[in-house]
């Protein structure tokens, strides 16, 4: 992890000693750069505190008078969309329903196909990974209407399943290049020891494999996480009227609006939806950090 | 490779059945069966009548088509060139040796954890122009400041670039912090002794070192662009008009929409070219760059 070398035991650049106006210019850069970063997130908040007559004074920035928890109340229990008035609640725990097995699932299967592709020389392995790079850069408009018809077949069109199926095929390219570049740099050695004491494929994938992937299931597992909760197309399409993730109930409560325009239940809503996501990054830091500079080896 | 395996029990060999299925029935399958529909002339279901590339003649000659094209253009130029500018700008400023720099990162990187349905509904708040911050400033005086993008049908689409933008500038900058760590250290000393400005040094020495990265920097970004759909939707829905539509919400308006399935999968195989047309020129470079390494070793 080159990104987390600290300043500390390893200074970078010219050493910092005199304070020089280039020195200056680069703090006030960085600082400036801060504020257009957070400026969204801090009108985000403090819109979710003020009542509407406040909103209506148009001061986007001004502290609210006080903290007033009822937009979130209501935009977790009550917001409408169109006659439909529940709130994202509904939302968080459909995506929550979609997004636990979808990343269990597609994250294990990831491993289990990088560590079959990288250890076991199956005929056309090779040919099979050439055609997943390819295949990850099909966009999803391409499948779409097949998709559609083919999951209709099966009976699992506009269902959890569903759902959950089509997150887990379109993670397969990125997941099993992911694992199967950890598994390349693991020494062969360990796998021709464990095959010479007598573990068969399963056996080795489970209790050695899998568990020296750790590093690489984290990373694999906030990846899945954050993606698949802040997916909207897949979810739109694929999910039905009853499993709508949070996304698309967000979008459907703000952009559908009846009558007035609630900016702080929208506010607080669009909070809501987008704190899964960020405590994930906020309490794994490094480990999101990984999964991009791992996922990049794709591009 | 060189990675030879013991053994290949017939468990192994059943184990990429399927991974072969998906690739084969899901990617492959798919992707012909839309290009096929694309040459007939389907509406609601597909038909089997073949009329050639007709669909594609259409689909060119629907405007909406030609704004969302243009559309993918200005995003394209405006996200990825912005994205790597600011990016990489963030990225030489926090390898400086600068306090808080695990701080400043996260600040920069936060947006990319965010859904585009958040980013796009927060920048169409601020946007706001009776009560976002255009108004604020008109209260305080600032008449001449404009920030009403997305009401109107000529910066609409500017909007969706700014909040790309704010988005994405966090991914390059991690690239690049990644890629500049990557370089020898002594360049610096070596260029205070040699008495070379630094932007000399940045432009000469660690922007050329950088060329793999800003590679794959570009290659991410673009394909973001190319697949925009959720960020539209949240900020404009494609309006005012249709003048912020992106080929990925021409595509399912038609598919879902407006049941004209053989256009809209004329038009998904036009955005799968163009996404090849970006993919292929930038693998085929690294492999020749690779290859000229190993050639030089």
């Amino acid at each position: 992890m080159s990104v987390a070398v600290a300043t500390g035991r390893n200074p970078r650049g010219p050493r910092p000693v005199i304070v020089t106006p280039g020195r200056i210019g680069l703090y006030v850069f960085l600082v400036a750069a801060a504020a257009f970063f957070l400026l969204p997130a801090y009108v985000m908040l403090l819109t979710s505190f003020k009542t509407m007559d406040e909103i209506r004074q148009a001061h986007i920035f001004g502290w609210p008078s006080g903290l007033d928890f009822g937009a979130w109340f209501t935009a977790w229990g009550n917001a409408c969309s169109g006659q439909d008035c529940q709130g994202v609640a509904v939302g968080f725990w459909n995506s929550v329903k979609i997004t636990v097995p979808s990343t269990i699932i597609s994250v294990l299967f990831g491993a289990f196909n990088g560590y079959a592709l990288s250890f076991w020389r199956a005929p056309g392995s090779k040919v099979l990974f050439a055609v997943i790079l390819i295949a990850g850069f099909i966009p999803f408009q391409v499948f779409m209407y097949p998709m559609v018809r083919a999951l209709s077949t099966l009976g699992i069109y506009n269902s959890l399943t569903g759902i959950v199926a089509i997150h887990v095929i379109f993670s397969v390219p990125l997941l099993t290049l992911l694992f199967r570049n950890y598994y390349a740099s693991i020494p062969l050695e360990l796998f021709k020891a464990a095959r010479v004491d007598g573990a068969g494929f399963w056996r080795i994938f489970v209790s050695i494999m899998l568990p020296m992937s750790t590093p690489m299931l984290v990373v694999a597992g906030i990846m899945q996480l954050t993606g698949i909760w802040n997916d909207f197309i897949l979810g739109l399409v694929f999910a039905g009227r009853d499993n709508l993730p949070m996304t698309v109930q967000l979008n459907n409560i703000v952009n559908t609006t009846t009558g007035e325009r609630l900016y702080n239940v929208n506010m607080a809503a669009t909070i809501l939806t987008a704190l899964v996501p960020l405590i994930a990054y906020f309490v794994s830091g490094r480990w999101f950090v990984r999964g991009i500079t791992a996922g990049s080896v794709k591009g | 490779m060189g990675r030879r395996a013991i053994g290949r029990p017939w468990t192994a060999l059943l184990s990429l059945t399927p991974l072969w299925a998906i690739v084969v029935l899901v990617y492959f399958g798919t992707t012909f069966w839309t290009a096929q529909i694309s040459l007939t002339d389907s509406h609601l279901l597909p038909t089997g009548h073949f009329i050639g590339l007709g669909q594609y003649g259409r689909l060119f000659a629907t405007q909406t088509w030609q704004i969302s094209i243009q559309n993918l253009l200005i995003l394209l130029i405006l996200v990825v060139g912005g994205c790597l500018v600011l990016g990489f700008l963030l990225a030489a400023a926090l390898d400086r040796a600068v306090r808080f720099e695990n701080s400043f990162r996260t600040i920069f990187l936060y947006p990319y954890a965010l859904s585009f349905v958040v980013t796009g509904l927060v920048w169409q708040w601020l946007m706001n122009p009776d009560l976002g911050i255009q108004a604020t400033f008109h209260q305080l005086g600032l008449t001449w400041f404009v920030f009403d993008w997305t009401m109107h049908r000529e910066t609409a689409i500017y909007a969706v670039a700014l909040a790309g933008i704010w988005q994405g500038s966090g991914l390059v900058m991690v690239l690049m912090l990644a890629g500049l760590r990557g370089i020898d250290q002594d360049i610096w000393r070596a260029a205070r002794i040699e008495g070379i400005p630094v932007h000399r040094i940045y432009r000469s020495i660690v922007l050329p070192q950088l060329t793999p990265t800003i590679a794959t920097a570009v290659t991410i970004l673009a394909m973001g662009v190319i697949k925009t759909f959720d960020l539209v939707i949240a900020l404009t829905n494609g309006g005012p008009g249709t003048s912020t539509v992106v080929p990925a919400k021409f595509i399912m308006d038609n598919l879902f929409g407006r049941q004209n399935l053989a256009l809209a999968t004329a038009g998904a195989m036009v955005m799968l070219l163009t996404v090849l047309a970006v993919v292929v020129p930038l693998a085929y470079a690294q492999n020749v760059r690779a290859a000229r390494q190993r050639n030089a070793l």
